[in-house]
């Protein structure tokens, strides 16, 4: 390898460090005129009536929307359409937009919210999933499975049950994880034009370009092809960014309308209203274990607080319990979900989508395993993994998994087996584990097309230009399909010119979230790159004088022994004999093996692993915790670019960090002289707190590589996955340092002094949720596991009137 | 409101213009002069993305009316590079990871510049006190250290040569 493996600066870094990468807002346009939008003050509310004339009157004020103008609903997942651009009658929650305004300067169309007249009609606002299990009425939406219940799920491989009360122990745990929200530094923004041909462009700070163009064609009533969607650079996006916006759909009804360009950047209030972040999940595990430390089983429910619409909240709820089945042997596996519509700003995705929250439990659980069987919760660990090439109970296939080594070399570096239990009081140490996908085995919407296309043109000059929609988000997509393309064709990376998430010019790539673009842009890329080569070699091996399958590519040349050409000459030579030069690529994942309704949520190409120790201090007499040091291992397949692969590692470590210690997106109620709304407790960066500089622990990185058939070059994900194992850890180790369990994300100082308190009063140490609520689940669909004959299929249809 | 005429030394180089007179420095830099290097995270104070030296000291630009930086040095990160070559901060930036959205970067570029003015050798603890009130949710933080420790030693390497 000459590129793949090597630490390189990336192909984008100058523009970085120099303020030139564009971002949404840096974008100005002649005639460019700006957009506010007003929100509700209400959690919940029936809009009686909106007057606009006053704003439409305001001196500098060109356009006023409302929800008139936007009668087609729209959803980033086909079966919860269930927003409006802005609400024509109901709003949802505080920051739900009701009206959009264009005026010539943001100062103006600010000025001109205040004139906007609009009589609520307040409705009794659903703050937790417990009310929403509680009261039917009011709905919040007039579709799900009943009353406030958005989604109930619920499945059966194999009898978990029957195998749990056949177990030597059975350990039953509830445990609670906070919502929180990604931050991105970059607030959202985008600008709408008309271009000269009439045509609309929108760009837009969005992970996911192709959706959104999606849904501009539905909402405004357009033809797609008269529609471009640019994803700018990413000022950070972490999942925030990628569900469709109200603001996106706004703007750009309002260039078509106005014929000018429109802008619009959020302030940092409104970007916690946007959210679709980490939603809060509350969870039961019951696990039956042998004496020798084995599961037999497992039976999962998680109640899942939605928010205020669906987002990403179908697939959010599936993978509270889809991969609890890919780090450990687990034989048996009951998982039953739910989640609830609140009146709070909607839940989606946040790095790790839905997995952080199950796994905080499934890892703290295994710690106390490990203390009640006297066993090292390394060895207990190492002793039940996966194995590879394996079908796990719910029917995902594992290709390769690293965790072995990884949790080796954790527990190497952190000198585990003599200072774990060893350390003085008040300090100690705390080892999880995670996995997560390389994809999403299948798209949002359904149908057969690839999920990654690559293009690449060369010309005559040597030049190289790869398009894909893949979205560059500060993770690095850009460089990473430079990387493979110039490994496939010998030549530098910073030779390649990437032309990026853009629907006007690129092939379609579904964006950059659940960790795809590495492992399916980069599979798109080697094809593409090695039509290529398969030209270019041929044409070589004629000048030559040999056979192409002689000719070999490296350091900018094309090569048989000492002969050699320089890449540009070789593509002239191949311009010459083929005509002008391009080739397309593209993915699509192989075919998961389960069959089941609902077997969607789960199946990836590749998983990849990830295990952590965590140090801490705390201080028995404040609560206060300190993390002096995290060492991390994550099994990465195949590392493209170690600097920026370490990056991602650390970043996720930060960010599990962050989560486990201080984030929370949390609300309270006002009083009933001031209508009673559930507003959001801190929406600002001072208020919501997150880990600085100062806080952060010293970070010992490894990657590990155990390459996966289904990754380019053997290579698996990295943004997400290094995430999961850290705020596990942390609760691990605070139990280390002062033998107090902290069943609830974020750990803070008051919990960890309650549970010491008990602690000293001779009750159980712990701090978390005391009780599951009654959640009508549905009988589950049985889904025999393949070692219980089944073949991935269920064997009983969903019992639709048990639902009811 | 009537505008202000404005006269700004930015990057070396003045600049007169005229703005309202409730611009925030941050704004009069990127709507009025096209500097978009500049960032925002909050306009509040809160995140250090709109960091600018003024006089040789990193200030939040969303913080500072533009009035009252008449007469007064300001330096974005359009202003690091000598011509095409990138300050050896940036290129240890670039090199080193410390750059990965890239959208807190130049407010902590000119932060690590004015440290470094100051102290041109800080240890990691220095480093992480004098940018702890930039916040970056990509790195955690541990590349950029690295980065503003391996900028110094080329900064040091050159004052030598």
């Amino acid at each position: 390898m000459n590129v793949v493996g090597k630490p390189r600066r990336r192909v984008d870094g100058r523009a970085k460090v120099t303020g030139q990468t564009r971002f949404a807002d840096d974008f100005a346009l002649p005639r460019m005129v700006h957009l506010k939008l007003l929100r509700s003050p209400h959690a919940h509310a029936l809009i009686e009536s909106l007057d606009v004339a006053r704003a439409q009157a305001h001196p500098g004020v060109h356009l006023v929307l409302t929800g008139k103008d936007f009668p087609v609903t729209f959803g980033i997942l086909p079966v919860t359409q269930d927003e409006y651009a802005l609400a024509p009658e109901h709003v949802r929650y505080v920051g739900d937009p009701v009206a959009g305004v264009v005026a010539r300067d943001e100062q103006t169309a600010t000025e001109a919210l205040d004139l906007i007249e609009v009589r609520y009609h307040p409705l009794e606002p659903i703050a937790t999933p417990e009310e929403a299990l509680a009261k039917p009425e009011p709905r919040i939406h007039a579709y799900g499975e009943r009353g406030n219940i958005h989604r109930l799920q619920a499945f059966q491989f194999g009898d978990a049950d029957a195998a749990i009360a056949a177990s030597d122990h059975v350990f039953e745990d509830i445990f609670f994880y906070e919502g929180n929200t990604h931050l991105p530094i970059e607030q959202h923004a985008c600008v709408a034009a008309l271009d000269a041909d009439g045509k609309l462009t929108l760009w837009s700070s969005t992970q996911v370009p192709h959706y959104v163009h999606r849904a501009l064609a539905r909402v405004l009533r357009m033809p797609a092809s008269q529609i471009r969607v640019i994803a700018t650079p990413n000022g950070g996006g972490f999942g925030g960014k990628t569900d469709i916006c109200n603001h996106e759909l706004v703007a750009a009804k309002a260039a078509l309308v106005l014929g000018r360009p429109v802008k619009i950047c959020l302030n940092r209030e409104e970007v916690f209203y946007m959210h679709r972040g980490r939603h809060p999940v509350l969870m039961k595990f019951r696990t039956g274990v042998t004496k020798d430390g084995k599961l037999t089983g497992m039976h999962l429910q998680t109640l899942v607080d939605g928010g205020a619409y669906g987002s990403y909240g179908v697939a959010s709820t599936f993978y509270t319990g889809a991969l609890q089945t890919v780090t450990y042997e687990l034989p048996r596996y009951q998982f039953e979900a739910a989640r609830v519509f609140t009146n709070k700003p909607p839940c989606g995705p946040k790095r790790g989508h839905g997995t952080p929250q199950p796994r905080y439990g499934q890892e703290i659980q295994l710690d106390k395993i490990a203390e009640r069987l006297d066993k090292d919760p390394a060895e207990l660990r190492l002793a039940m993994l996966a194995k590879p090439n394996s079908l796990t109970a719910n029917w995902l296939r594992i290709g390769s998994i690293g965790l072995e080594q990884c949790i080796k070399t954790v527990v190497e570096r952190s000198d585990w087996k003599n200072r774990y239990r060893k350390l003085p009081q008040g300090r100690g140490l705390g080892l999880a584990c995670g996995a997560y996908l390389c994809g999403a085995g299948l798209p949002i919407y359904w149908n057969k097309m690839p999920q990654s296309g690559v293009q690449l043109l060369l010309d005559r000059s040597g030049q190289v230009t790869l398009f894909c929609g893949a979205t560059e988000i500060g993770q690095g997509s850009d460089d990473v399909l430079a990387a493979i393309v110039s490994e496939v064709l010998g030549i530098d990376p910073y030779e390649v010119r990437c032309v990026t998430g853009d629907t006007g010019m690129t092939p379609v790539d579904l964006g950059s979230y659940s960790s795809r673009v590495t492992l399916m842009a980069g599979n798109a890329a080697i094809q593409a790159a090695q039509k290529l080569k398969s030209m270019l070699a041929e044409a070589a091996a004629e000048d030559l004088e040999v056979t192409p399958e002689r000719i070999s590519f490296a350091n900018g040349r094309v090569s048989f022994e000492s002969h050699s050409l320089t890449f540009a000459e070789a593509v002239v030579l191949a311009e010459a004999k083929f005509g002008t030069l391009g080739a397309v690529g593209s993915y699509s994942p192989p075919r998961a093996p389960g069959k089941y309704k609902g077997a969607g949520v789960g199946p990836s190409p590749a998983y990849s692993y990830t295990a952590c120790v965590v140090e801490a201090q705390v201080d028995p007499r404040t609560g206060w915790i300190t993390i002096p040091k995290i060492w991390i291992a994550h099994d990465i397949g195949r590392t493209i670019n170690p600097v920026l692969a370490r990056g991602q590692v650390e970043g996720s470590v930060y960010m599990g960090l962050s989560e486990a210690l201080m984030e929370e997106q949390v609300f309270r109620r006002l009083p009933p002289k001031l209508s009673r709304a559930l507003v959001h407790k801190m929406p600002s960066l001072l208020e919501y707190k997150s880990i600085t500089s100062l806080e952060m622990p010293e970070m010992d990185t490894v990657l590990i590589e155990d390459p996966d058939p289904n990754g380019p070059f053997g290579a698996k994900e990295v943004g997400q996955g290094p995430l999961l194992p850290v705020p596990p850890a942390v609760a691990n180790a605070i139990h280390d340092a002062v033998g107090v369990r902290i069943n609830e994300i974020p750990i803070t100082p008051d919990k960890v002094m309650r549970a010491l308190e008990k602690k000293a009063k001779g009750e159980a140490p712990r701090v978390g949720p005391e009780r599951f609520p009654d959640v009508p689940y549905p009988q589950p669909l049985i889904v025999p596991p393949a070692w219980e004959g089944g073949d991935g299929s269920e064997v009983k249809r969903h019992d639709a009137a048990a639902v009811v | 409101m009537r505008h202000a005429q404005l006269a700004l030394s930015v990057n070396g180089e003045a600049v007169e213009t005229s703005v309202a007179p409730y611009k925030t420095l941050l704004e009069v830099l990127r709507e009025d002069l096209g500097l978009t290097g500049t960032k925002h995270g909050c306009e509040l104070g809160e995140c250090g993305a709109c960091a600018v030296l003024i006089d040789g000291e990193p200030q939040l630009s969303c913080l500072v009316l533009a009035l009252e930086c008449e007469a007064r040095e300001i330096e974005t990160v359009e202003g690091m590079a000598r011509g095409a070559q990138l300050h050896p901060l940036q290129a240890a930036f670039a090199d080193l990871g410390a750059a990965q959205c890239g959208y807190c970067t130049p407010g902590i570029l000119l932060t690590a510049k004015a440290l470094l003015a100051r102290e041109p050798r800080p240890t990691p603890s220095r480093i992480k006190e004098a940018i702890s009130g930039n916040l970056c949710r990509c790195t955690g933080y541990q590349q950029i250290v690295e980065a503003i420790e391996e900028g110094a030693r080329r900064m040091d390497d050159e004052r030598r040569r």
